[in-house]
């Protein structure tokens, strides 16, 4: 039994789904956290919602770490005197290392660290893939910091109006279909850009995630402004006497992702060739081809068959930019600008590109607006003239279908500057 | 040196980043970098990667509360250091995975995170969440932590896992299904290309707290904040500076709220859900796509949402037993016909479903072809 009675959070125990409230209590009971109230007071804050249906949150203070503009959240609740252990409960976003990996070792010493320091409930991880502190005081983020940078060589996210965290899916450490390597990638463009990340300079939050495929596990192309997708240009790799072991069922397909019910017997004509998006498959007397030409790398026969085919060797990632959640002006996806680039370390052509972009949006920008709007609002051609990109086909899904076309004027033999009295000579009023 | 209070920037350490990924990956992983074939799903929850090398790794995927506890991560470092060398990771949508080189271990790894329970009855550690089932929902932090929300978050993700559990751990959905939840518009988890979006919404204007409102905020920012331009300069009838709200322009965002603290616009029966669907991600047979409003509102309904629950029960019952193999969600819905769709769900179509907003026109239907 809790310091607060929370008969409806105790509903949420119940069910076979790792329950919260349960791990909260076991916090609470157990923890050696230095904020002792913090996990009890929490419930109690909970269960207050959860009666009146309305948050018990008020807006985040100015608080953070001297030096920084992001990183941390301030966060207070607007019961203090009933909950004076979340009174104070700001939030501490940590830098995570790319894709997620942990040693034991280190868990522990974030464990240890935030023990120290706060109330012992964590988010691993946050939306944007920061490891996410949940609660302390003012008084605990300089030392926190402290020990962050000193004792386990590790630094804060970010927050606010700058570089958010950049994200990446797990790449080249453990999938075959990474294009390229997401998280040396994140990894790098990270510490570049350490400066948009600590210290808010930006119109409003700019994100950069990194899918080292098409298949997109990491989201970019829905929630990143600059989102980095891993492809090919080359021919998909066909190993032929696997396909016809496909197709005589000596090997499972789609890597054994259906097998719970019964979809009946593999059959290639019908589940990759008659599926693919461009018709650029054919299978016959017991070969299988594709007019690689026509592949847009949906990555359907790859995922149905990967053992298989392969990913070209050719590879880097397609450029997107503007993707943003509907806050405001409607929800985006990135749009297709840069069709293909290598990705080698140092990534001089991705930072080359990456800063245009930044220095017209912080020219141009209004107060939170995010870069996919600013390209609505001032033109996808004027966004292409800021990155110095040639228009391409690629870069829309069907031309204009409206012929108002803003002609510049130097683009028009002669220019705008006519004489209306050499007109009327011709043409009287 | 400790740290000293006296003189806090003392050795000052800044701007170093992230720790380094390659420092925390498994012997095998390292060696193999870069190097993976090909992989298996050899049951639900349990994945083998193996390499050029003729190497393998095994992963046990298990769901987890994204809110969790300093002792349940101890937990996990006990169970990685006994059966996976020490190494471990976590995924996007707030699984964790065990990664482990020597096949004899994949057994009894996966018996003992079955075998662990909360005090109160949950799993800690189910496996599963891999290939054409029910993954973890993504999530934002409710009344847990944010200031802005139209309803919980963990509450409603809990409740609604509770009553998708086996499909986390099977895999007979048509194609992947993807849930998302995000607690108010702002969504900054971003579930607005999910094959099923669940998404706390306001339904009354801000209020103004005239009293205070020129002392906690800049009024011209939270005028600028409005995209409908509902908000304009007003004073109290005690003469202070205030603003008001043209109630018939508000779409309920609460921008206004994120820029002046002194215009809340949470309420007990105003706020609530809308559900969205047949939103994807990935290119995979067709482009990514959004997640379309099917229901306008269903009301909060702490502790277990149970409309909620069973609306999106529903829609997965449905759609697993109507769409053909590969089919997401979406794709679907697209292929049957929108009206099908309501048809099949029994979900009522209502003017809140028409769109009015800035890319409207683009959602109208222009044509004869349909279906009766």
């Amino acid at each position: 039994m809790g310091k607060h009675n929370t008969p409806m959070l105790d509903e949420l125990e119940k069910g076979p789904w790792p329950s919260f409230v349960s791990d909260i209590k076991q916090q609470a009971d157990k923890g050696k956290h230095i904020l002792k109230e913090a996990p009890n007071d929490l419930l109690g804050i909970m269960e207050m919602s959860y009666v009146d249906k309305v948050t018990h949150w008020k807006h985040g203070g100015i608080v953070g770490v001297f030096g920084y503009g992001g990183g941390i959240i301030g966060r207070y609740c607007d019961q203090p005197q009933m909950f004076p252990g979340v009174a104070h409960f700001h939030t501490v976003r940590v830098n995570q290392p790319s894709s997620k990996y942990y040693t034991s070792d280190y868990l522990r010493k974030l464990c240890d660290l935030w023990e120290r320091h706060g109330s012992g409930l964590t988010n691993m991880h946050g939306s944007t893939g920061d490891i996410v502190f949940l609660g302390t005081t003012t008084d605990h983020l300089e030392p926190l910091f402290y020990e962050l940078t000193h004792d386990l060589n590790q630094d804060l996210g970010g927050s606010g109006s700058n570089l958010r965290t950049p994200e990446c899916c797990l790449g080249m450490s453990r999938c075959q279909f990474a294009c390229y390597d997401t998280e040396e990638t994140c990894h790098q463009m990270t510490n570049a850009y350490q400066e948009e990340l600590h210290r808010p300079a930006f119109p409003y939050k700019f994100k950069f995630k990194f899918d080292g495929c098409p298949n997109g596990c990491v989201a970019s192309i829905a929630r990143s402004d600059m989102s980095v997708i891993g492809t090919w240009r080359d021919d998909i790799r066909i190993d032929q006497a696997a396909v016809k072991a496909y197709v005589g069922g000596e090997l499972k397909p789609n890597a054994g992702a259906h097998s719970s019910r019964d979809w009946g017997k593999f059959d290639i004509q019908a589940e990759v060739i008659n599926r693919c998006p461009t018709e650029c498959m054919c299978y016959g007397d017991g070969k299988l081809e594709i007019n690689n030409a026509e592949c847009v790398r949906c990555m359907h026969c790859l995922n149905v068959m990967p053992r298989a085919l392969r990913i070209g060797e050719d590879r880097g990632a397609s450029v997107l930019f503007g993707a943003k959640a509907p806050i405001l002006e409607g929800a985006q996806m990135s749009t297709l600008t840069v069709p293909f680039m290598k990705m080698e370390a140092p990534f001089d052509e991705l930072k080359e590109l990456v800063e245009k972009v930044w220095d017209w949006w912080m020219e141009e920008g209004k107060n939170r607006e995010r870069l996919g709007e600013l390209i609505q609002r001032k033109s996808m051609q004027e966004f292409l003239r800021v990155i110095e990109l040639d228009p391409d086909p690629r870069m829309v899904d069907e031309p204009r279908s409206n012929p108002y076309i803003f002609w510049k004027e130097e683009e028009v033999e002669g220019g705008w500057t006519r004489d209306i009295d050499a007109y009327r000579k011709k043409h009287l009023r | 040196m400790p740290y000293d209070p006296s003189n806090p920037l003392q050795d000052r350490i800044t701007d170093i980043g992230p720790k380094y990924f390659r420092e925390f990956f498994p012997p095998v992983i390292e060696k193999n970098f870069g190097k993976w074939v090909y992989h298996e799903i050899l049951e639900p929850g349990v994945l083998v990667h193996v390499a050029e090398s003729g190497d393998e790794i095994y992963t046990v995927r298990v769901g987890g509360a994204r809110l969790m506890s300093v002792e349940l991560l101890r937990e996990m470092a006990e169970i990685a250091d006994k059966y996976c060398g020490g190494y471990l990771r976590f995924t996007t949508r707030n699984n964790i995975e065990f990664l482990v080189s020597d096949k004899a271990k994949v057994k009894p790894l996966v018996d003992d995170l079955k075998s662990r329970k909360f005090d109160g009855g949950s799993y800690k550690f189910p496996v599963g969440g891999t290939g054409s089932g029910i993954t973890n929902i993504v999530h934002t932090q409710g009344w847990a932590h944010c200031h802005t929300p139209a309803i919980d978050a963990s509450g409603v993700v809990k409740a609604v896992m509770d009553s998708l559990f086996d499909e986390f751990g099977s895999m007979r959905m048509p194609a992947p299904v993807r849930v998302s939840l995000a607690c108010c518009l702002n969504m900054c988890g971003a579930v607005h290309c999910s094959d099923i979006a669940i998404l706390g919404i306001h339904r009354k204007p801000p209020m103004i707290d005239g009293e205070w409102i020129d002392k906690l905020c800049e009024l011209p920012l939270a005028i600028a904040a409005c995209p409908t331009a509902a908000i304009k300069p007003a004073k109290t009838a005690s003469g202070l500076k205030a603003l008001e709200v043209n109630a018939e322009r508000c779409m309920f965002c609460g921008n206004c709220y994120t820029m002046c603290a002194a215009m809340p616009l949470a309420d007990e029966v105003g706020s609530g859900i809308a559900i969205l669907v047949g939103g994807k991600l990935s290119n995979r047979i067709s482009k990514p796509k959004f997640s379309k409003v099917v229901i306008p509102f269903i009301p909060n309904e702490p502790p277990r949402w149970p409309s909620t629950v069973d609306a999106v029960k529903k829609i997965v019952d449905v759609y697993a037993k109507d769409a053909r193999k590969y089919e997401r969600l979406g794709d679907w819905a697209e292929r049957i016909g929108w009206e099908r769709f309501f048809e099949k769900t029994e979900i009522p179509f209502t003017h809140h479903l028409i769109d009015d907003y800035r890319f409207a026109y683009t959602t109208w239907r222009q044509s004869t072809q349909f279906k009766f």
